[in-house]
Parts: C-alpha cells; sequence; structure tokens
C-alpha cells in the first residue's frame, strides 16, 4: 500500500528524475552529435532540465529564490543561443562546413 | 487480495490521481521528445530536432505549472517557444544548403559518449535516489509576476543588472558577428 | 704618514681608472696621467722614506677588512727597511721607464690601454711591496699577474703574445695554487698571517708549526717558482719577451719577478726553520732553504747555458734575468737574504738599463730582435751603446760597478756554506760574462750585418736620458749602503766604511771568492772576444755540435711539457668532454629530456582541437570527481 501511494505522491525526487534524465540526454547529445546546431539544441535542453531541477528546489523549498535563478538562466540562455547562432551564421557565410569535427583549430 | 486493496486508503489515492496522472504524462512527453531532440531513430533532421527541442520545453513548462511557478511557466513559453526555438529554425533555413548529412562519425565517438552520459546518469540518479524524501507542501508559494519582480529588485539586484550588461554585450557581438564582412567575400 | 702611504698605494690605480673611463681616445693625455702619478708616487715614497727613518722602523698600520664570527682579515702597511728598499727601487725605475715608455710607444693605437696596464702595474706591486700580512700580498700577487697578463698581451693581434701572455698566466696559476695552500696551512697553525706576528710567533716557538713546517715553506716557495720563474716553471719568462720592451724591463726584469725574492726576504723567518716533515714524509729529510739554494742555484746554471746560444737579444736578457733571479733565490738560499736583497736592487738597475738599451736598438732598427743583423753602433747610437755597456759590464760584474759587490756577497756566502753552490755561481758568473760578451760585441761592436743597422740613428732624448740616469744608478749602486741598510734589517751590525774601504771590502772578506769571480769575468770577457770579435756567424754550433743545439732549443723543456704534462692534460680533459658530452649530456640529462619529450608528445596527441573530445573528457573528469566526492 506504501508503494502505490508513495508512487502517487509526487516528491522532490520524482522531478529530479526526470531533470536528471534529460540533462543526461543533453550530454549524449552534446558528446555525440555532429551538427552544431544540434549540439546547440542539445545545450538547451540540460539547461532546461536545470531549470526543471531548480523550480523543484523552489517549490519544494517554499521560496522564490529557485525561480529567480531560473529567470537568470533563461536570459543567459537567450543571450547563449543568440551568440552562438551568429557565429554559426557567420561560418556558413564564410562556407565552412557546420560540423564540429572539422573545427579543429583549437589543435596544437 | 481483496483485503490489500480494501486495506488502501482511497480517499487519498483519488485525491492524488489527477495530479500525478499530470506530472507522468507531461514526464513522459519530456522525456520522450528530449530523446528524440538528441538521438531520433527515424530522422537526422536538425528541424525534426528542434521541432521535439519545443515539445520538450512545452512539456517542462506544464510542470512548471504543477510546481506553482506561473510565471516560468510563461516565460519559458514565451522564450523559448517563441525566441529560441524559432531562432534556431530561422538559422537552419538560412544555412540550409551547407547542411549535407554526412556520416562520418565513428561508432567509437558513440559508444564513448554513450557511456559517458550513462556513467553521468547512474551517478546522478544514485544521488537522487539516496535522498531523504522532501516533507510534502501543504501550502505552496506561488511563483506570481509581483513576487519575483519584487525579489529580483531587491535581493538579486546585483546579478539582475550583471545579466541586462550581458544581453546588451551578445547584442553587439551579435551584430558584430552578422554584420557582412565589407572587406572580404560579402555577398 | 697615513695620508702618504694610502697616496702611494692608490695614486696608480686613480690614474689607470681616469685612462679608461676618460682618455681612452687621447694617447698624450693618457701617457702625461700614468707618468706623473708614478714620478708623483716616487716623490711621495722619498717622503716616506725621509719620514718613516726620522720617526723610526718598523712602522705598521693595519685595519680591519672584514670580520665574520670569530674570523677577522686586515688589510694593514708595514713600512720597515726592507719594504723601503723595494718601494724606492720600484716606484724610482718605475718613473725612468714609464717616461722611456713615452718614447717608446710613440704613436702605438692603444698607447692609453697601455698605460692603463702600466698603472694598474704599478698598483699592484706597491700593494705587494707594502702590505703587512701574507693574504693581502696574496691579492696583490695576482693582480700583479693580472697586469702582466694584459702586458705581455698587449699586441693581442698576435697569437705568439697573445698565447705567451697565457702561458704566463697559467704558468704563474700553477704556482700560486701552492702559495694559497701554503698561506691555508699558515693560517690554520699559526692562527695570524700577519708577518710581524708571525716573526713574533716563530721566535718565541721555532716549532710552532710542527710537522708542517717544512711543507710551509716549499708551498710558499711554489709562488716564487712560479712568479720568480724558478726551475721548473721558468718557461713563461722567455715568452714574455712578446710584450713591448718597456714592460720587459719594469716588469719582467726589474720589478715583478723580483718579488719573488721579495716575499723569500720577507717571510725569511718561515723558511729558516729547521725541517721538520709529517711521519710519512719523513724520508724527505731536507729543509725549505735548501730546496730553495738548489733550486735557485740549477735555475741561474740552466737559464745562462740556455742564454749562450740565443740570437734574440731580449730573450738572451731574459735568460740572463732567469739567472740572476737564480743568484737571488739562491742567497735567500743559503741564509743571505741580505745579499738577495742586494742583488735584487743592483739588479734592477742594470737589467732595467739592458732592456731600455735593447728596446733603443730594436726601435732604432725597426723592430729587428736578432742580434746577427745589428753590429757597429759605436758611431750611429753612441749613448745607447755607451750606456748598455756600463749595464753589461755592471751585469758581469766588473769590480768598481755595483753588480761586482752584490755579485761577490753572494758568492762569498756560497762558497762559505757549501762548495758546490760556490763552484756553480762562479761558473754561472763566467757563464754570464760569456753570453754578455757575445751579446755586445755582435750587436754592437764591429760592422754593421743588415741595411737597417747601417741606417740606424740615435733614439730621442726621452728614451736616452732614462738610460743615461740608470746608468749612473748602474755604476753607483755599490756605495749605497744598500747592504748595511739590509743587514740592520735583519738585526745584524754592520762594519762601517768608508767608499774605499767599501772597494776592498770583498777582497779582505773573502779574497777567494772576489778572485775566483773575477777570474771567471776575465775567462768569460776573453774567450767571448776571440770568439765573437768581428764574428760573422756563430762559431759554436759548428764546434759544439748536438750539445749546443740543445742550448739553442733551450734543453728541450717547452717539447718535454708539451709531450708529457700538456698531452696527459689534453687527454684527460678529452675524456672528460666525452664523459660530460656521452654519460652526463647523453644518458642522463638525455633520458630525463628525451623522457619529458616523449610524454609531452603522447599528452600532445589529446589536444585534438576537437571541441566534443573536450567535452567528453571534462564530463568523464566530472563522473569521477562526482563519485569520488559522493562516496568518500
Amino acid at each position: 500500500m506504501e508503494t502505490f501511494e508513495s508512487f502517487l505522491t509526487i516528491g522532490l525526487g520524482h522531478y529530479l528524475t526526470v531533470s536528471v534524465i534529460l540533462f543526461c540526454l543533453g550530454v549524449l547529445g552534446l558528446l555525440t552529435r555532429r551538427n552544431l546546431i544540434v549540439v546547440y539544441m542539445s545545450l538547451e535542453l540540460m539547461l532546461n532540465a536545470a531549470n526543471l531541477a531548480l523550480v523543484a528546489f523552489s517549490y519544494f523549498n517554499k521560496s522564490l529564490d529557485g525561480q529567480v535563478v531560473v529567470m537568470l538562466v533563461v536570459t543567459i540562455a537567450a543571450a547563449e543561443v543568440a551568440v552562438g547562432l551568429a557565429l554559426i551564421v557567420s561560418l556558413a557565410r564564410k562556407k565552412l562546413p557546420v560540423w564540429v569535427n572539422d573545427l579543429n583549430k583549437l589543435k596544437y | 487480495m481483496w483485503e490489500t486493496l480494501t486495506n488502501y486508503n482511497w480517499e487519498n489515492i483519488f485525491s492524488l490521481l489527477p495530479g500525478a496522472l499530470v506530472f507522468y504524462v507531461l514526464a513522459g512527453l519530456a522525456i520522450l521528445f528530449g530523446i528524440l531532440v538528441v538521438a531520433n531513430p527515424f530522422s537526422r533532421s536538425p528541424i525534426n530536432s528542434g521541432l521535439s527541442l519545443l515539445a520538450t520545453v512545452l512539456s517542462l513548462a506544464g510542470m512548471s505549472v504543477l510546481l506553482h511557478a506561473y510565471f516560468l511557466a510563461a516565460v519559458q513559453v514565451i522564450v523559448y517557444a517563441g525566441a529560441v526555438l524559432i531562432l534556431f529554425i530561422f538559422v537552419l533555413m538560412l544555412s540550409r544548403k551547407e547542411m549535407k548529412m554526412v556520416f562520418t562519425s565513428t561508432r567509437i565517438r558513440y559508444a564513448v559518449g554513450t557511456v559517458i552520459a550513462l556513467a553521468l546518469a547512474c551517478l546522478l540518479l544514485s544521488i537522487v535516489f539516496q535522498m531523504p524524501a522532501a516533507a510534502p507542501v501543504k501550502e505552496a508559494v506561488d511563483g506570481t509576476v509581483p513576487a519575483i519582480g519584487r525579489l529580483l529588485v531587491t535581493e538579486y539586484l546585483v546579478p539582475f543588472e550583471a545579466i541586462s550588461v550581458l544581453l546588451l554585450a551578445a547584442i553587439v557581438g551579435v551584430v558584430h558577428l552578422s554584420k557582412p564582412n565589407t572587406k572580404g567575400e560579402s555577398k | 704618514m697615513t695620508n702618504i702611504l694610502l697616496a702611494i698605494l692608490f695614486l696608480p690605480i686613480l690614474s689607470a681608472a681616469a685612462i679608461t673611463l676618460f682618455t681612452l681616445r687621447r694617447p698624450t693625455v693618457s701617457a702625461g696621467i700614468s707618468i706623473g702619478s708614478c714620478c708623483l708616487t716616487f716623490i711621495l715614497s722619498v717622503l716616506l722614506y725621509r719620514g718613516a727613518v726620522s720617526q723610526g722602523l718598523p712602522l705598521e698600520i693595519s685595519f680591519t677588512w672584514l670580520s665574520v664570527g670569530a674570523l677577522s682579515v686586515e688589510l694593514g702597511f708595514l713600512v720597515d727597511r726592507l719594504s723601503l728598499l723595494m718601494l724606492l727601487v720600484v716606484t724610482g725605475i718605475g718613473s725612468l721607464i714609464h717616461i722611456y715608455s713615452r718614447g717608446y710607444m710613440q704613436g702605438d693605437p692603444s698607447n692609453s690601454r697601455y698605460f692603463a696596464g702600466l698603472s694598474i702595474f704599478m698598483f699592484s706591486m706597491t700593494g705587494i711591496i707594502l702590505a703587512n700580512n701574507l693574504l693581502m700580498i696574496f691579492v696583490f700577487w695576482e693582480m700583479v699577474g693580472l697586469s702582466s697578463y694584459l702586458l705581455i698581451g698587449f699586441w693581442m693581434t698576435k697569437p705568439s703574445a697573445a698565447d705567451a701572455g697565457k702561458k704566463a698566466f697559467l704558468c704563474n696559476r700553477i704556482g700560486d695554487t701552492g702559495f694559497l695552500l701554503g698561506i691555508i696551512i699558515l693560517w690554520g697553525t699559526l692562527g695570524t698571517l700577519g708577518f710581524s706576528q708571525i716573526n713574533s710567533l716563530l721566535a718565541a716557538n721555532p716549532a710552532a708549526l710542527g710537522s708542517w713546517t717544512t711543507l710551509v715553506g716549499l708551498l710558499l716557495f711554489c709562488g716564487v717558482v712560479g712568479k720568480s720563474a724558478q726551475f721548473p716553471l721558468h718557461v713563461w719568462l722567455p715568452d714574455a719577451m712578446e710584450g713591448p720592451t718597456p714592460v720587459s724591463a719594469l716588469i719582467h726584469a726589474a720589478t715583478m719577478v723580483a718579488a719573488g725574492v721579495y716575499l723569500l726576504a720577507r717571510a725569511f723567518a718561515i723558511f729558516s726553520l729547521p725541517a721538520a716533515w709529517p711521519e710519512s714524509l719523513a724520508w724527505f729529510n731536507f729543509s725549505a732553504l735548501e730546496a730553495v739554494a738548489f733550486t735557485g742555484a740549477l735555475t741561474a746554471l740552466l737559464a745562462a747555458l740556455i742564454a749562450v746560444q740565443q740570437n734574440d737579444i731580449k730573450r738572451i736578457l731574459a735568460y740572463s734575468t732567469l739567472s740572476q733571479l737564480g743568484y737571488m733565490v739562491m742567497a735567500v738560499g743559503i741564509a743571505y737574504p741580505v745579499a738577495g736583497m742586494y742583488h735584487l736592487t743592483t739588479h734592477a738597475f742594470f737589467k732595467a738599463l739592458l732592456f731600455l738599451g735593447a728596446g733603443s736598438v730594436i726601435v732604432a732598427l725597426h723592430h729587428e730582435q736578432n742580434i746577427w743583423k745589428m753590429g757597429g753602433l759605436l758611431k750611429r747610437m753612441p749613448i745607447t751603446f755607451f750606456t748598455f755597456l756600463v749595464g753589461t759590464l755592471a751585469l758581469c760584474g766588473v769590480p768598481p760597478l755595483s753588480g761586482f759587490f752584490s755579485k761577490d756577497a753572494i758568492i762569498a756566502q756560497a762558497f762559505s756554506k757549501s762548495t758546490c753552490l760556490g763552484t756553480i755561481s762562479v761558473g754561472v758568473a763566467f757563464l754570464t760574462t760569456f753570453y754578455m760578451g757575445r751579446l755586445f760585441f755582435v750587436a754592437f761592436m764591429g760592422k754593421a750585418r743588415s741595411q737597417s743597422a747601417e741606417k740606424s740613428q740615435e733614439t730621442p732624448p726621452v728614451m736616452t736620458y732614462p738610460l743615461i740616469l740608470l746608468a749612473i744608478a748602474a755604476v753607483f749602486a755599490g756605495f749605497w749602503n744598500v747592504d748595511t741598510w739590509m743587514m740592520r734589517h735583519y738585526g745584524l751590525e754592520p762594519e762601517s766604511a768608508g767608499w774605499f774601504a767599501k772597494l776592498l771590502y770583498p777582497f779582505e772578506h773573502a779574497p777567494m771568492a772576489a778572485l775566483l769571480s773575477l777570474a771567471a769575468v776575465a775567462c768569460g770577457a776573453v774567450l767571448a772576444y776571440k770568439l765573437y770579435y768581428n764574428a760573422k756567424q756563430d762559431v759554436l754550433p759548428s764546434q759544439l755540435g748536438s750539445v749546443a743545439r740543445w742550448l739553442k732549443d733551450k734543453f728541450y723543456l717547452d717539447e718535454l711539457y708539451e709531450n708529457t704534462l700538456i698531452w696527459c692534460q689534453d687527454k684527460f680533459a678529452l675524456v672528460c668532454d666525452k664523459f660530460d658530452r656521452w654519460i652526463i649530456g647523453g644518458a642522463l640529462v638525455g633520458t630525463v629530456y628525451h623522457g619529458v619529450e616523449l610524454i609531452g608528445r603522447l599528452w600532445r596527441l589529446s589536444q585534438t582541437g576537437s571541441v566534443q573530445t573536450y567535452a567528453a573528457i571534462f564530463v568523464f573528469g566530472f563522473v569521477v570527481l562526482a563519485y569520488w566526492v559522493v562516496n568518500w
């Protein structure tokens, strides 16, 4: 009986589990996808997973601080996407490929 | 069997059922579309990834509502769905010609990436499952616009201003980057 | 008095500093500064002499140079009869040679450098003379070595000059190593280096040095062997003739090489101790003085023999210097430093005179140094001719001239000590007359043997006046009571006598020695006249055959050193080089270096330049770190 009830009682753990799964999916995309734009999407996914965790913490701690942080994260995410996409556009304009693998100017 | 069933506190269960149902549905959707973002078994098109990300974000916005973060839910829908995703799709369309689907990535990379991501997941989940259960919330604090706004301009004023400067810098950078190169091959 | 001493010591170095700092481009001004400072030093020395005599001797002034804990090192001046005599000789002859240099070095582009070098030398030499302890002597000892090196290699573009400078420096270094060891042992056993303290300690307890006694003496003598060019380190002095002739006169004949004799006289208390060896070396069983005496005699004989068959005028004089230095060292070795210092003084006058005369000839003949290309100089260079004649007679020891008295004092004492040494010294006197006669008859008499000799002219007054002054000194130095002055220094009471009694004194005192040396001089002169007057070429090689060749080639000592010591050293250096290159550089450093490089290359492979790889490594690192943090 306890198991069934606890299954229905949605606690902090449930939200964090979802958040962790999404975050790891984001990591997976970040590490494996080759299209720069999809890599950016994976990053967004990770940020959103973190946001979910923050909102859950905020709810279960009865404090709004977490939500404020989420606001800041959302702003940063927007700025980052804007800059990153601008970079991609300028790369595309130079007829460079948008494959992460080929951008290895950081090599020794 | 029957006795076990009668032993359940059905009243409690029925009061919990709708919220739990909504959570599970939203969580399932979020994870499903998350998988589709990074590892769509049917299509490698970035457009599909982008649309899946949109669905994930919407599910997460729904979960924010469950967590009484109403303003945030609205912000997520507006900023992500309305701005970021649209931006992604615009860029995809702009750089479409260069986006040839070439599968040159090696299996080793997939394997290593998967192993690392799985290891991370195992680690974090083990932490989450070892965590003591939080006390259930009787009276939730609502994340309304006045409440968050007050916090932002009092306690979090400095980060708020810093973020605004960051945004400004991002704007300048984006303008500079997207300007056609006047010296080089500007077409 | 202190001010005068400080001025005497520091005037020359100030002039050297002024020349190198300000007047390098203006040779005339440089020469003026240098000559002025040297003459001023001489005048101050005379004042010091007057003052010191009226104040009473000896006079000692010392300052603490540095003190670290219990150790304190002192600098100081010791003015007594010995240092006053030496100071007057050095500054007086130094002044004359400075003036002479003005003429000799006329027109040389590096004139200023030359005079700066001379001034450094004067500074170091007065330092040695005035020092009141062995450490200060050692410091200035090294500085005269340096200035000697600088001046021998003055024409450094000439490889032979540069090599000669190097050779002089290295030979001196060998001797000075022993000198320094001796000083250290002395410090360790006596705890002081001041001469007056050493003298009083040794007077109170002659066994104060224990079993080190003879060893300390021999080690100090090593420094003398290097600086005064005694056998076996004498090889540098003939080569040092590559320097300008006034330098040869001042440094390598009159003063610096005599510093060794000065040191022997100064530290005579140490040398004169009875023999005492450490147990393990007891079978040596000779005293330091005996070693000194026989080294001196051997050098005198060897150098005189070699001088017989040399053809370069400066080399003959150089070997003559060696031989006379041998006399002086021997004089100290037979426990009569008075005669050593006496001969040092007179020798300084006539050897400086001879060198300057030779320099005058060399200049007149446009840098011709071979005596077989000179000749017939009586008419063309009368002043040089006569002053050189005076110098030759003085060196040979012809009675009324100064050399006779000092040499006779040595020979008489040698006979009284040991017949062997006495015979050697008479033989050397004979050889001296012979080679000097040869030099004089070939280079000055007869007919001119080359074109440049025919066209030669007398040198300008700036060069001849110092010659005349030195000639006067060479004639009369025997009557200046140098010997009685030195006798008083060593606590002996001389008989006072007028100048005529002085003239007869050697014949009364030790008639056999005096007559023998006179006979030797006469024999040598007659033989030289027979063989070389109006000779076209040297007749000795044809008559003596291989002996003459051995003499001409300096007994092959240079070649011997070349093939043994230098060969060994070269091989050893080669082995060291290989060891350094292959073992240290290759095996040890190379392993580390190549290992680091290999690791670096391997690590570089991780720098793929792909952002995703970095991200993967980053996440992996995070996982490991987080696991570690959570589970511990």
